[in-house]
């Protein structure tokens, strides 16, 4: 039986892993090799290495950071951040990525999916989605280069699109919740797993282990993503696993966890 | 030392397989050309996506005849994902035909409720192959993919995963093995499947790499 997986989200602006509130007022929380180092460690399943100022400054994600990560752990790695090619997402595959992630220029750029999902295989394309909730609506937006610009596009049409295109997982983050530990915008998740037939990351909200059910539970999602709750040592992977596994979840108890 | 030719075509990740074989104690060379497979003794070929362009890639670097010929000539293949899946004769995926070390075909995974398999899922191994050796089954491993492997042969079937339906998530047969999983991303099991490969490459008994490299490794 396919588990559900628990992912520690680093994001990294310049080198170095931070964590905000819904995007802004970073806080430094450590060098990537070594939290990574750690939480493959503590039992985490996969990684997730967001390279979040690539994109606002325009450059490549930074791949020397890329491949000290992927050296240190022997679980997989999903970057993201700056990739704006295919040739992007070969230089980030070599790095020592086993999945990519597509944002910002995927939405500027759609048949980027189908050009990466074409030359690697749609199995390491992950379609990154950042979504906000349109007030009155009952909808969510899309929105780009780390939270700033808004996009008018519904969140689950673009799903559904980038599926359509190539996409093979969507990693789908709650900007409206995300640092700030209220739990997951189950709504959205419950839209988009129902709409899509990949497997789905939830992120943006998580703040106990009870959280993480519910996006899995309720949400629908095949894998929960978080940062800030592991970064200081709020809940560890192995309660989260836990919680999980009380909730009829099925997870991967490692020695550690 | 065993020295292993990983081989590279322009497909995906090698940093990861490169690393755990070296952890490992194997001796690695990136192979890009045939001949550099000359006097290996295994060739390790990794590889994401779909078999046509991977064949094609093989085939513009001269690589498929030259691993076809390493392998006669007594090297032993290991396969990682795509790599297990260029083993077979034919594709469903794309009508591409490939290596043909085994007989059988690549499909798609039967009754799947979501494609792509991304993810851990257990291992199940049947008999007694020392690749697996000191693998209990349901022992977790790292899949993504949507095709494996369907062989004429049950007999080379070491492993099965289910996933919806049930799928060969390691082969072997002589010297030639290949796995479905990412043994370099399945933590400490996936290194010691790893080790076990290694072992067998070496003519040791898998129970004598009692290798405490991965014993540590989360």
């Amino acid at each position: 039986m396919l588990l559900r997986r628990v992912i520690p989200c680093l994001d990294v602006a310049n080198g170095r892993v931070v964590k905000g509130t819904r995007f802004v007022d970073l806080v430094d929380e450590g060098d990537p090799p070594e939290l990574a180092a750690r939480y493959a460690a503590a039992g985490a399943d996969e990684l997730v290495f967001l390279d979040i100022t690539a994109a606002p400054q325009g450059r490549a994600t930074l791949l020397d950071v890329v491949e000290r990560t992927a050296r240190r752990v022997f679980i997989p790695l999903t970057v993201g951040g700056g990739v704006r090619s295919a040739s992007d997402m070969k230089s980030v595959l070599r790095a020592g990525a086993d999945k990519v992630a597509v944002n910002t220029a995927a939405v500027q750029d759609p048949a980027l999916i189908r050009r990466c999902a074409r030359r690697f295989g749609r199995q390491c394309v992950v379609v990154s989605i950042d979504a906000r909730a349109v007030p009155g609506d009952g909808g969510w937006e899309v929105v780009v280069r780390g939270g700033r610009d808004s996009t008018g596009l519904g969140a689950v049409a673009w799903a559904r699109t980038a599926l359509e295109l190539g996409a093979g997982e969507l990693l789908i983050t709650s900007i409206d919740r995300d640092g700030t530990r209220q739990g997951f915008d189950l709504a959205l998740l419950r839209a988009v797993t129902s709409a899509v037939d990949v497997p789905v990351i939830a992120s943006g909200g998580a703040g106990s282990p009870e959280d993480m059910a519910a996006a899995i539970v309720e949400g629908g999602a095949d894998a929960v993503l978080a940062a800030s709750i592991f970064h200081r040592d709020l809940h560890s992977i192995a309660a989260v696993k836990a919680a999980l596994a009380a909730a009829g979840v099925p997870v991967r108890l490692t020695a550690a966890a | 030392m065993t020295s292993v030719a990983l081989i590279d075509y322009g497909a995906g990740n090698l940093v990861s397989i490169g690393q755990a074989l070296e952890l490992l104690g194997a001796d690695v060379r990136l192979c890009r050309r045939p001949d550099e497979l000359a006097g290996v003794d295994a060739l390790v070929v990794p590889g994401v996506g779909a078999s046509g362009p991977a064949m094609t890639r093989l085939r513009r670097q001269g690589l498929d005849r030259a691993i076809a010929d390493a392998v006669a000539g007594g090297a032993w293949y290991l396969g990682i994902c795509l790599g297990l899946q260029l083993l077979f004769e034919r594709s469903e995926e794309d009508g591409a035909r490939m290596l043909g070390l085994m007989p059988g075909k690549v499909a798609l995974i039967p009754d799947a409720p979501k494609l792509p398999h991304i993810g851990w899922n257990g291992l199940e191994p049947a008999g007694e192959h020392p690749l697996l050796s000191g693998i209990a089954s349901g022992t977790p491993a790292y899949f993504v993919h949507s095709y494996v492997a369907v062989p004429e042969d049950e007999a080379c079937v070491v492993a099965e995963t289910v996933h919806g339906g049930r799928f060969a998530s390691a082969v072997a047969r002589d010297r030639v093995l290949g796995v479905q999983f990412h043994p370099e991303r399945s933590g400490a099991d996936g290194l010691r499947i790893l080790a076990n490969a290694l072992a067998l490459i070496d003519g040791r008994a898998a129970s004598a790499t009692a290798s405490p490299a991965f014993a540590a490794v989360p």
